[in-house]
């Protein structure tokens, strides 16, 4: 039972600060509202059955009506008032901790995100994918390029929407390490179903670690197949739209494909990294994902050979 | 003044009743299908068109439930899915829901208050063919693979012209025009009728709860709409026009669209629920045999919800980055609904307690309403706290908790109502049996549907997704909630069986099958066209359970088409009116209007060319006659 | 009525084909420089392709999205000209039919035009073909985009003040994972 409310996606998991903040809040409202909804039902069963005798009398069910009616008063009071606290508590918590800053721009129908660092240098960027060190706030900038989005990772917080020509910001503070997955969550458009992020929230040094191989510029092929991969890759449709840092692609529309075989899965979300998928995926963008922007090319078998071996020794 | 007939102690029964019918009846054949302005055909062919759309969309559900019952699913594709999802919400929000509670109340309204029309008759007739036209334009365009597809709710940028080219938006928009010309019109019909037709007596303390809460729906409609109106007519601005007003690279404003449209949006949700409470308490009366407990708290509870309405649109938006301390107000007003909705739970709980309730299909329903529009309450105070909704927000938990409110808090006392109402209606009684299995399929399945779409929703499925990837632990859950899916296909079979086959038989039901105390049990079953040989005259709550026969005014006249008109809030008599007749000039106006609407989605042009017939339509429609103006009572 | 009459006349114009048809021998082929003005009789032969992206919408507004990610702008300039021929008037050097551009994108012109071939695929090709015909109101008013929603150089008000606030805040930038 709780490895079934444990999902990566479960908003019960309660691994970040405003997810167990979220946990207690809807146990406290889910017993309130549960205490009324029993007291309804008692009294419909009652009236149901006891309408054969006349027990009622109306001074009577007036005076109920006062009692109940302070009840739902008092218990609304109560909720709110619990509301307000929880909300305004999980600001708090974060205050004055210097936080990790991180850049997530939505697109349709993928997640742009950017690490910022000391210097441009410093900067990771990387797509599709979250790394988070435990215990560390992260502050998360929110931004769109073209429609609305909404920011989603229910294990760790709620909802953020991300609007074009506004910024909004979200603070993630994870406190377990794991695996977890998010996804958008406001309709944008025809693969709104397919707008998967990937989160590991790990440890700081296996954060580090991860932050320093992606700030690597990419791997040189080294294979002959790979190599005539990286020739594909770099001179044709490719690199109109994807960024390679460390070769001639550095295109700005697609997703950053620098460390792409690091990530779990390709194209947001629909398949896992493997080879197969990979194959699946570039030989027919259009296949699982029909309407995204990455256009069908129709590869000649060697150079699709060639292109997934290139890719997939992106690490 | 003698040689005018009027109704009283020289024309009196079958003399009467003919030359009330005579003044009364529409032409025979296709020609008086066309011009007819009686209320009780246009509220019966809103009702069937409406009752067609809810078929139709729900259709549309049972083809999303095909295919999210698996993961993966590649039943339908993902274009059409978002047509489908878009075209369910659109035809149950603004051509199912809003539509038949006004649909309903048309037919039912005018006999409760005991006068012989609706005010304005033409407009009725006018607004039920705009309403047609604009249902058709969308659905024809469904059909023809250009149906909208960025969700009923058409959130900025997404359905602007950049992320949706093509019409399938503007069709959409333009639609929502025609159901805001229909929804205004009727609105200010039923509010004249219920401020200005009652019958003498029947001040404004005695009216029935029903006519009550149609006319906080009515009101409500009127300030409402115009807020969608705005938004969807500088929706279409942008994409057709070329203006600014939702780009925000231009400083525009994306979130402009959201608090205009849930402006109306969320009112709308009360507009659909409201007067399902007036059923409700109509029923409860009618089914425990005693006057709804505490009347004047029911009525201050309608009037409340009505006011508090207004305040809770930003709860749609939290997850948009307003400013935290904006958000509490919403949070405390979207709690505050709950309190009026508390009473009115209280009291027809107490009247059933108090009474002696029979459990008829009609009150079966009543109490599956209450089994599960409470839960829908419920969960709608968990989604008021920020914190929570911030998780809940646009996940199956949300969408589990709007079914709850709308078919729980709206189809269910519909379903109640119309099986009430069915005699008045038809003549005809609904077969307990039958009715009875269709109930149990609708209740059990809807509940074994929806309740496990809350815990799915926990489990972070997000809504309006056309599929979703295995091993997320929503396979079961999904499952379960399409096969049971399919009970409630069934118990919709059920209910289209019984009426079918009641249709079939004689009528028998006479006047008051039920023993119900409304004024509108006082006339034929179903109505004659005069719907009253006299107009009754009212001394209580409940007049049909007083003792002795029901007292009426005479006076009237026979020969013409002449109404009542009573002061606002005494109800006591004040002019007679003219009542117009038959004519075809609101179905060419509507005919005009409607070309005017389609092409301006193409040429801006259809304004201008268009506005000639629509100006000639109303011109001859509105030609000044000249029949006296409506002259003071004679007692 | 009228909007089954209207409809029916477009029922592919809105669909949103992704993949297209794989490239044939149309936009490698001679370059079709017949035609060089607007107006003039159409090519005898024409590509079954050109009408059917010609005539769909979303194939428009793809071509509009490739326009400006391919930075077509930078020489164009919105259609007006500038380092290049304007594409907005009826004057055309290389001819002004959907073939005639595809060929012109395929296979670059003299005088600054790249070649696009391989870069671009044909689907790409012919979707911003179809746009660039667009600019000067070629098509049939029911597919043509209402306008352009290109950013202009102001950014939102919001975005600014927003940005003021979050660099005022407290801690460096790079935080404790440095």
């Amino acid at each position: 039972m709780s490895a079934w409310l444990n999902g990566i996606q479960s908003a019960t998991s309660g691994a970040g600060l405003h997810d167990q903040q979220f946990n207690g809040l809807f146990l406290l409202f889910l017993g309130i509202t549960g205490f009324f909804y029993l007291i309804v039902i008692v009294a419909l069963i009652a009236a149901i059955i006891l309408r054969r005798r006349r027990t009622g009398s109306e001074p009577l069910a007036r005076a109920a009506l006062f009692g109940w009616v302070g009840a739902v008063v008092v218990g609304l009071a109560v909720l709110s008032a619990a509301s307000f606290l929880v909300d305004r508590r999980v600001d708090a918590a974060t205050m004055g901790r210097p936080p990790l800053k991180i850049e997530l721009v939505a697109n349709q129908w993928w997640w742009d995100v950017r690490y910022h660092g000391a210097s441009p240098s410093d900067e990771v960027h990387t797509a599709n994918e979250l790394h988070l060190p435990v215990g560390v706030p992260a502050l998360v900038t929110l931004k769109s390029n073209d429609v609305i989005h909404s920011f989603w990772v229910p294990p760790l917080a709620g909802k953020q929407d991300l609007v074009p020509g506004r910024t909004n910001d979200i603070l993630l503070l994870p406190r377990r390490t794991g695996l977890f997955r998010g996804q958008c969550a406001e309709f944008c458009g025809t693969q709104h179903a397919r707008m998967a992020l990937d989160v590991t929230v790990e440890s700081l040094p296996d954060f580090r670690r991860w932050q320093r191989a992606q700030r690597a510029p990419a791997f040189a092929p080294r294979t002959a197949l790979a190599q005539g991969g990286y020739a594909y890759v770099t001179q044709r449709e490719c690199a109109n739209c994807h960024n390679i840092t460390g070769t001639p692609a550095s295109g700005r529309f697609g997703p950053d494909l620098t460390h792409l075989a690091s990530r779990r899965s390709i194209g947001a979300g629909t398949y896992p990294m493997t080879r197969g998928h990979l194959y699946a995926w570039v030989a027919d963008p259009q296949g699982a994902k029909p309407g995204n922007n990455m256009p069908y090319i129709g590869f000649e078998a060697q150079d699709l050979h060639a292109v997934v071996a290139y890719l997939q020794s992106l690490k | 003044m003698s040689d005018v007939a009027r109704d009283g102690e020289a024309l009196q029964g079958a003399e009467l009743e003919a030359r009330l019918h005579r003044t009364w009846s529409r032409a025979p054949g296709l020609w008086g299908w066309l011009t007819t302005v009686d209320h009780k055909d246009i509220g019966r062919r809103y009702i069937y068109t409406a009752m067609t759309l809810l078929i139709l969309g729900g259709a549309l559900a049972a083809a999303m439930r095909l295919q999210l019952a698996t993961p993966e699913s590649g039943l339908i594709s993902a274009a059409r899915y978002n047509q489908i999802f878009t075209m369910h919400g659109t035809t149950m929000m603004f051509l199912f829901a809003v539509p038949v509670m006004e649909a309903v109340a048309i037919y039912i309204i005018p006999l409760m208050v005991g006068t012989r029309n609706i005010a304005f008759p033409r407009l009725n007739a006018f607004s039920y063919w705009t309403y047609l036209f604009g249902a058709l334009l969308l659905w024809v365009a469904f059909a023809l693979n250009v149906g909208p597809d960025a969700g009923w709710f058409m959130y900025v940028p997404l359905s602007g012209p950049e992320f949706t080219p093509g019409k399938r938006t503007d069709i959409w928009a333009q639609m929502i025009t025609f159901t805001e010309v229909a929804a205004i019109a009727v609105a200010v019909e039923l509010i004249v009728t219920i401020l200005k037709f009652r019958a003498p007596g029947m001040t404004i303390a005695r009216m029935p709860l029903y006519v009550w809460s149609i006319l906080v729906t009515s009101i409500m409609v009127v300030l409402s709409l115009p807020a969608v109106a705005l938004a969807s007519g500088m929706l279409l601005a942008d994409r057709l026009i070329g203006t600014q007003f939702y780009n925000p690279f231009e400083h525009g404003d994306a979130l402009l669209w959201q608090h205009l449209f849930w402006f109306f949006a969320h009112p709308e949700v009360y507009i659909i629920f409201l007067p399902a409470m007036g059923f409700v308490s109509q029923i409860v009366e009618t089914f425990t045999q005693r006057p709804v407990f505490a009347y004047a708290a029911l009525v201050l509870a309608t009037v409340a919800i009505g006011l508090l309405s207004f305040g809770v649109w930003v709860h749609h938006m939290f997850a948009t980055g307003l400013p935290r301390l904006g958000y509490d107000f919403y949070t405390a007003a979207s709690m505050a609904v709950a309190v009026p909705s508390a009473i009115q739970i209280f009291c027809w709980i107490a009247t059933m307690w108090l009474g002696r309730p029979r459990f008829a299909v009609p009150l079966l329903y009543v109490v599956a309403f209450i089994v599960t529009f409470v839960i829908g309450g419920l969960t709608g105070v968990m989604v008021a706290s920020v914190p929570l909704d911030l998780q809940l927000h646009d996940s199956y938990f949300v969408v589990a908790h709007l079914h709850y409110v709308l078919i729980g808090g709206g189809v269910f006392p519909l379903l109640g109502a119309l099986t009430y109402w069915f005699p008045k209606l038809t003549g005809r009684l609904l077969s307990e049996g039958l009715g009875k299995a269709a109930f149990w399929c609708v209740f059990l399945g809807f509940n074994a549907a929806f309740f496990p779409m809350h815990i799915t929703g926990m489990l972070g499925m997000p809504r309006r997704v056309y599929t979703y990837p295995t091993g997320m632990g929503w396979d079961a859950l999904n499952m379960m909630s399409s096969l049971m899916t399919g009970v409630i296909v069934i118990g919709g079979i059920l209910f289209v069986t019984n009426v079918v086959l009641a249709l079939r038989r004689p009528p028998d039901a006479g006047p008051n099958p039920w023993n119900a105390p409304g004024l509108e049990w006082a006339a034929d079953s179903p109505p004659a066209p005069y719907n009253f040989e006299h107009i009754p005259v009212v001394s209580s709550h409940t007049p049909l359970w007083e003792e002795g026969p029901l007292n009426v005014m005479t006076g009237l006249r026979v020969d013409d088409r002449e109404q009542v008109v009573t002061t606002a809030i005494e109800a006591q008599p004040d002019i007679r009116y003219p009542s117009p007749e038959p004519t075809l000039w609101p179905l060419l106006s509507a005919v005009a209007l409607a070309a005017l609407f389609i092409g301006s989605i193409f040429t801006p042009w259809a304004v201008v060319i268009g506005a000639v017939p629509l100006a000639v339509g109303f011109t001859v429609w509105f030609w000044p006659k000249n029949a006296p103006d409506g002259e003071p009572v004679i007692e | 009525m009228i909007a089954s009459l209207v409809s029916l006349s477009a029922c592919d114009r809105e669909e949103r084909e992704s993949r297209g048809r794989p490239l044939a021998e149309a936009a490698a082929g001679g370059p079709l420089v017949s035609t060089l003005r607007a107006g003039e009789p159409p090519h005898p032969r024409p590509d079954p392709r050109a009408a059917e992206y010609e005539n769909n919408a979303y194939a428009v507004s793809q071509g509009q999205k490739l326009f400006q990610a391919m930075n077509c702008s930078g020489c164009h300039a919105h259609g007006g000209g500038g380092m290049g021929p304007a594409l907005m008037d009826d004057q055309w050097r290389y001819g002004g039919n959907m073939e005639q551009i595809v060929a012109t994108l395929d296979q670059g012109r003299p005088n600054g035009m790249l070649s696009w071939r391989g870069r671009l695929t044909a689907q790409q090709m012919w979707q911003l073909a179809a746009y660039v015909r667009s600019l000067s109101a070629q098509q049939r008013q029911d597919v043509l985009p209402g306008r352009a929603d290109e950013p202009s150089n102001t950014e939102p008000q919001t975005l600014r003040s927003r940005e003021e606030m979050h660099s005022s805040s407290p801690a460096g930038v790079q935080g404790t994972a440095q």
